[in-house]
């Protein structure tokens, strides 16, 4: 028996030592639910410093793949982990600089032919020793027109993949249904993603959290009778279509801000408190057209 | 007759190794690293073939790396360099070049007279490897 195998190993100290534990707590503070979404961010922390400290053993430790699909509604916070994910991959230094590159079908095919692999690499070159996240990935394959280009930067994409995994880690990002079908019709895509998180919808009660975080981020306060009017608002809002989750309760906030502005605004005569500028009453929130009946997005 | 031109042309080739702490010292500066490759090393020819655009928004030497084997791969014999380019307001020029690649088999110049008015002699060099078509040289 070697030395090293009964020396005691110091999990902890790795842990601590390295910044993934401040990017976890990050996560946990300004994410709210999304439990199954942490639970696998932590896997998948833990997994990286178990590997490490393999390593640093002598004991076989081959850098596990990381591709991953996020799939979930719009709002529900994919591109806040991506990018969260790519500061914690850093930090357990499977990525070596960290940064975020985030695409969409426009930024890697072409127009023409011979188009589209000088753009897709341009966009590899550029990701690497990060992560590259791809939204609304399932746009890549369109199936309807058998000359698609989009197959094209499927294939390059695929080879990087799988040949310079430690160079780099690819995101996709999409509707549920819609990425399913874009796996199901791309089978060498979904066997090379090793992590595939379902982002859920957010309940009322975690919206309404999401708003008080947000305000708190811009320096608003809700009076006492604007919260339940917030409450309500949420509530109307859930129910009617286009409904983009956190995204929607940012427009909703915007707009309120927008509405407490224009009423400090007109009465401009009166002298007020400091307070009442960072104070949105239950009128800012109640003058959404959500509370008669009409959508709340757009103008 | 070993090509010297550019930045460590006097030392040995550089290693895989080398040529990414190079890049990176490059990309870290915030330079925009871009390969290009010849078969006509006459030191007066600035203008070698751009290898793909210079690469900008580069973060990691990675991509240029991948960029650099795959012109070897195409160009195996030629010789190639590597480019850094700064582009911030006063310098907008090359910060740093230097060779990655040569061929196996480097024969050297020839040094060329010719007589001028008054039995004048002019003096000039020619790549030994340039009296054959481009793309055959080397």
């Amino acid at each position: 028996m070697s030395a090293p195998e009964s020396l005691p190993l110091d999990l902890d100290a790795l842990y601590r030592d390295s910044n993934v534990h401040a990017a976890l707590e990050a996560l946990d503070r300004d994410l709210v639910g999304l439990a199954p979404v942490k639970t696998r961010v932590r896997e998948i922390a833990a997994l990286l410093l178990v590997e490490k400290l393999r390593r640093s053993v002598g004991l076989q430790a081959e850098a596990p793949p990381l591709h991953m699909s996020f799939t979930g509604n719009p709002g529900t916070g994919k591109t806040t982990v991506a990018m969260k994910m790519a500061s914690i991959l850093h930090g357990l230094g499977y990525v070596r600089k960290g940064h975020l590159v985030a695409v969409t079908r426009d930024d890697l095919v072409g127009q023409y032919i011979g188009h589209t692999a000088p753009k897709t690499k341009e966009v590899l070159k550029r990701a690497m020793g990060g992560v590259l996240f791809i939204d609304e990935a399932y746009y890549l394959y369109r199936p309807e027109n058998e000359r698609d280009y989009g197959q094209e930067a499927i294939e390059i994409l695929l080879q990087v993949m799988e040949n310079q995994r430690e160079d780099l880690v690819v995101i996709l990002a999409g509707y549920k249904d819609r990425m399913a079908r874009f796996f199901a019709s791309n089978p060498g895509m979904a066997s090379r993603i090793a992590h595939h998180i379902d982002f859920p919808d957010y309940s009322e009660e975690e919206l309404f959290a999401i708003a008080g975080l947000m305000l708190e981020r811009m320096q608003y306060r809700l009076s006492e009778d604007a919260a339940p009017a917030l409450r309500e608002y949420i509530a109307h809002r859930r129910a009617q279509p286009h409904f983009a989750n956190a995204r929607s309760v940012r427009n909703a906030l915007d707009r309120a801000r927008l509405r407490q502005a224009n009423r400090l605004f007109e009465r401009r005569g009166a002298p007020f408190a400091a307070r009442e500028l960072a104070t949105i009453e239950a009128a800012d929130i109640r003058a959404s057209r959500v509370f008669r009946g009409g959508a709340g997005e757009g103008s | 007759m070993r090509l010297t031109q550019g930045a460590f042309s006097f030392l040995p080739d550089l290693t895989d190794a080398q040529i990414r702490a190079q890049i990176e010292y490059c990309l870290r500066m915030g330079w925009a690293v871009s390969v290009e490759y010849t078969d006509d090393p006459h030191p007066r020819n600035t203008y070698w073939e751009m290898f793909g655009m210079p690469m900008f928004d580069l973060k990691d030497a990675a991509g240029a790396m991948a960029e650099l084997d795959a012109c070897r791969k195409t160009f195996p014999n030629h010789y190639i360099k590597v480019n850094a380019f700064d582009s911030s307001h006063g310098w907008e020029s090359l910060r740093l070049s230097f060779l990655v690649q040569r061929p196996k088999d480097e024969p050297g110049f020839e040094l060329m007279r010719a007589e001028a008015d008054g039995r004048n002699l002019r003096y000039t060099t020619r790549a030994y490897a340039t009296t054959r078509p481009e793309g055959k040289r080397y």
